[in-house]
């Protein structure tokens, strides 16, 4: 079972951009499964509004959440040592990686010396942003995701669709066929059989695996503990039945007490799920006590840089990394609904991906995801933890501008401002836009072009505004 | 009151008559109106395309051109929010920080202006027809423009508003981001226009001129019936 690695296809320059451009042509065409996708989305709306609704004030509750994270962003020098000390008082063992490369040496090294054979895995994008599976596939160990959505990815040979929600543009009986074809399982289109085929098929899995491999939703400074949110169970089968149980994490998953999670936990459900609460919330305190009869017997945290303290250094766009990964910016995004999650071609789709890809992976390369935004500005809204995605596209662009501008186009703007500067050029340029417009209509200049393939364009007036005015006066 | 307008360059070249119709309604109840002819275009598509440098220079050109102006009233939800909520930031840090912040004070887009700044609902309009309402985006998320054009509508006599479900989607313009990604700019198109053409309406109203342009461009290639009106144009007709 190997996961397909959409995410690394871009290799050079200029092919991200292309292969985007591709992707999203090829994308709108499929209506069927754009309309499901609305559809599926269509029901979260409905759970998510009624679950606000709950909230005696839901803006005041991002403004909780948002401070919660902000605090603990802005103290992680303080925090991220404190949490360690007390995590390693309760017998775990943290790594630090600086970067993917690190990371995935760290674990091949783990799991190596624990002599494992097999490994079961838990849902974590940390993981799949480092291209663990690959990784470990390569040394040839068998990983298998224990989370249904990613189970059901690892068997189609995709990576996740969406970060929360991996398989959200597979249907039903797709999934029935795939459980038939590589399970041997009977045809089934209640969803409850098909949870239970998995399942009973993971079960045995958990109790042969040596490792277990999870994420961290949070990391609780003043008790050392890992908080992880799940809705099936099996992040807690993989952390407690392996006989080691190794964790990864960005180190900005830090908050500072467990009371944060009070506000953090609720509404990370709510904003992802539509959930008043994930169905499980556990926190782990370390491996297997003298006292305690079960429980891994080695457990290690190894907590990844990759990028961050880069974004943590840019005050501008720092609290990009309050991001708690709740995928409601993606919910709500036109441009996810409309070109889907496989069309980013990144680890983290939508909004928030596509402000912090350039940042993981290289602006130059991946500037055109925060070019491709009409600025609507939903996310914003949607963000539990009042992220300022849309603006931060906005940064995304002028940096990029900034470190290479692209000289047509700089010639352009600058041509643009010249013009602006001076009313009575404006007034003659407009007038010549004007008196042209039926003609470049008929030659479809580039950009022009591109409009009038979809839409029409109506005839320009025979005076301005600025004619108009005068005349009146 | 002495009001200036703000006419975006769109508006200037393309749609003067949404220019005409904001005047008319602003002199029918009683005011000053104004137009700066020194006034060219708010510099958005530079700054959105990243291009802040030249963004800036034509920004601060509008800061000297509506110098000492008493209230500057637009009528594009977009435009309104450069001057107001992005001006300050292309220009925080710099010498014209307090100027840029004082324009963005008395910046209004054109419902704003009328039911917060002036207090008016009912403006006296008659318009016999069923609308529904387009929210810009902008208008809706930078100025957080809601309720403003929806009271005003509901106080034009004859007028049915029937709301689509797609109200806070966005049609897809984006600016140049609807000539650099026609396919997705197009798809959102689909989307919001599909909503606003399932009310039956015989109008849909917007408060941005370039959501008009995207909305009627894709109606009209699509062959399908509904046109978009600007609020200002709806509020000027009648019989008052």
């Amino acid at each position: 079972m190997s996961v397909h690695d959409a995410t690394t296809k871009a290799a050079l320059p200029a092919e991200a951009k292309n292969q985007f451009l591709h992707d999203a042509a090829e994308h709108v065409r499929d209506i069927d499964h754009r309309s499901f996708v609305r559809k599926a989305l269509g029901g979260y709306y409905v759970t998510r509004d009624s679950q606000k609704a709950k909230y005696r004030d839901w803006e005041h509750a991002r403004d909780a959440a948002a401070l919660a994270k902000w605090s603990a962003v802005n103290r992680l020098d303080e925090l991220l040592p404190l949490f360690v000390t007390n995590f390693e008082a309760g017998g775990g063992i943290v790594h630090f990686a600086r970067d993917a490369q690190e990371a995935r040496t760290i674990i091949v090294d783990l799991v190596r010396a624990s002599n494992a054979k097999a490994i079961i895995k838990s849902k974590c994008m940390t993981t799949e942003e480092i291209h663990l599976n690959d990784a470990l596939e390569k040394e040839g160990y068998v990983v298998v995701e224990s989370d249904l959505g990613e189970f059901i990815q690892q068997l189609r040979g995709e990576p996740p669709y969406h970060f929360v929600f991996p398989c959200m543009h597979v249907r039903r009986g797709e999934i029935s066929d795939l459980f038939q074809k590589h399970l041997g399982t009977e045809p089934t289109q209640s969803p409850e059989e098909l949870t239970m085929i998995a399942r009973r098929y993971m079960r045995q899995l958990y109790v042969d695996a040596d490792v277990g491999i999870t994420g961290a939703n949070f990391l609780v400074a003043e008790t050392g503990q890992i908080s992880i949110t799940e809705n099936e169970g099996n992040a807690r089968l993989t952390a407690a039945l392996p006989r080691v149980h190794i964790a990864l994490s960005g180190i900005e998953k830090v908050v500072a007490s467990l009371a944060d999670l009070a506000v953090l936990l609720p509404m990370l459900a709510t904003a992802g799920t539509g959930q008043p609460m994930t169905c499980y919330n556990t926190l782990y305190s370390g491996p297997q006590k003298n006292d305690e009869p079960d429980g891994p017997r080695e457990m290690h945290l190894v907590l990844l840089d990759n990028a961050r303290t880069a974004i943590l250094a840019d005050p501008e766009q720092r609290d990009s990394l309050h991001c708690i990964r709740c995928g409601a910016c993606l919910n709500v995004c036109p441009i996810f609904k409309n070109v889907g999650g496989f069309t980013y071609g990144t680890t983290y789709q939508g909004p928030i991906g596509s402000v912090i890809t350039p940042h993981l992976r290289g602006l130059s390369d991946w500037n055109h995801l925060s070019s491709a935004s009409s600025l609507c500005g939903a996310c914003t809204d949607a963000c539990p933890v009042r992220i300022d995605i849309h603006h931060h596209l906005l940064h995304n662009r002028r940096n990029a501008v900034r470190a290479s501008p692209k000289r047509l186009e700089h010639i352009g703007h600058q041509l643009f401002a010249f013009v602006a500067a001076r009313p009575w050029l404006f007034a003659a340029g407009g007038k010549l836009f004007r008196w042209s417009l039926g003609f470049l209509k008929k030659i479809r200049p580039p950009l022009l072009r591109q409009w009038l393939e979809t839409r029409d364009l109506p005839p320009a007036p025979p005076k301005s505004f600025r004619q108009l005015w005068k005349e009146r006066s | 009151m002495q009001i200036d307008l703000f006419i975006p360059c769109f508006v200037d070249q393309m749609t003067p008559g949404v220019g005409l119709a904001v005047t008319r309604v602003l002199e029918r109840l009683g005011h000053t109106v104004e137009f700066r002819p020194a006034q060219t275009c708010c510099g958005q598509p530079s700054f959105n395309s990243g291009y802040w440098d030249e963004a800036r220079s034509v920004a601060i050109r509008a800061l000297d051109v509506f110098e000492g102006a008493q209230a500057v009233v637009g009528p594009s939800g977009s435009c309104v929010a450069m001057m107001r909520v992005f001006y300050p930031q292309l220009l925080a840090g710099t010498p014209h920080e307090t100027r840029a912040l004082d324009l963005a004070s008395k910046t209004f887009e054109f419902s704003e202006f009328l039911v917060e700044k002036l207090g008016v609902t009912d403006v006296g309009a008659r318009f016999p027809h069923s609308v529904t309402y387009h929210d810009g985006c902008h208008g809706l998320r930078e100025l957080r423009i809601q309720q403003a054009p929806r009271q005003l509508l509901r106080a034009v006599k004859d007028l049915e508003l029937i709301e689509c479900d797609e109200a806070e989607s966005c049609c897809g313009f984006g600016g140049l981001f609807s000539v650099k990604f026609p396919m997705i700019s197009t798809a959102m198109a689909e989307v919001k226009g599909g909503s606003l053409a399932r009310t039956e309406c015989e109008y849909i109203v917007s408060s941005d001129p370039t959501c008009q342009l995207q909305l009627d461009g894709w109606f009209s290639k699509k062959k399908m019936k509904p046109r978009t009106i600007h609020l200002a144009e709806v509020l000027a007709g009648g019989d008052a």
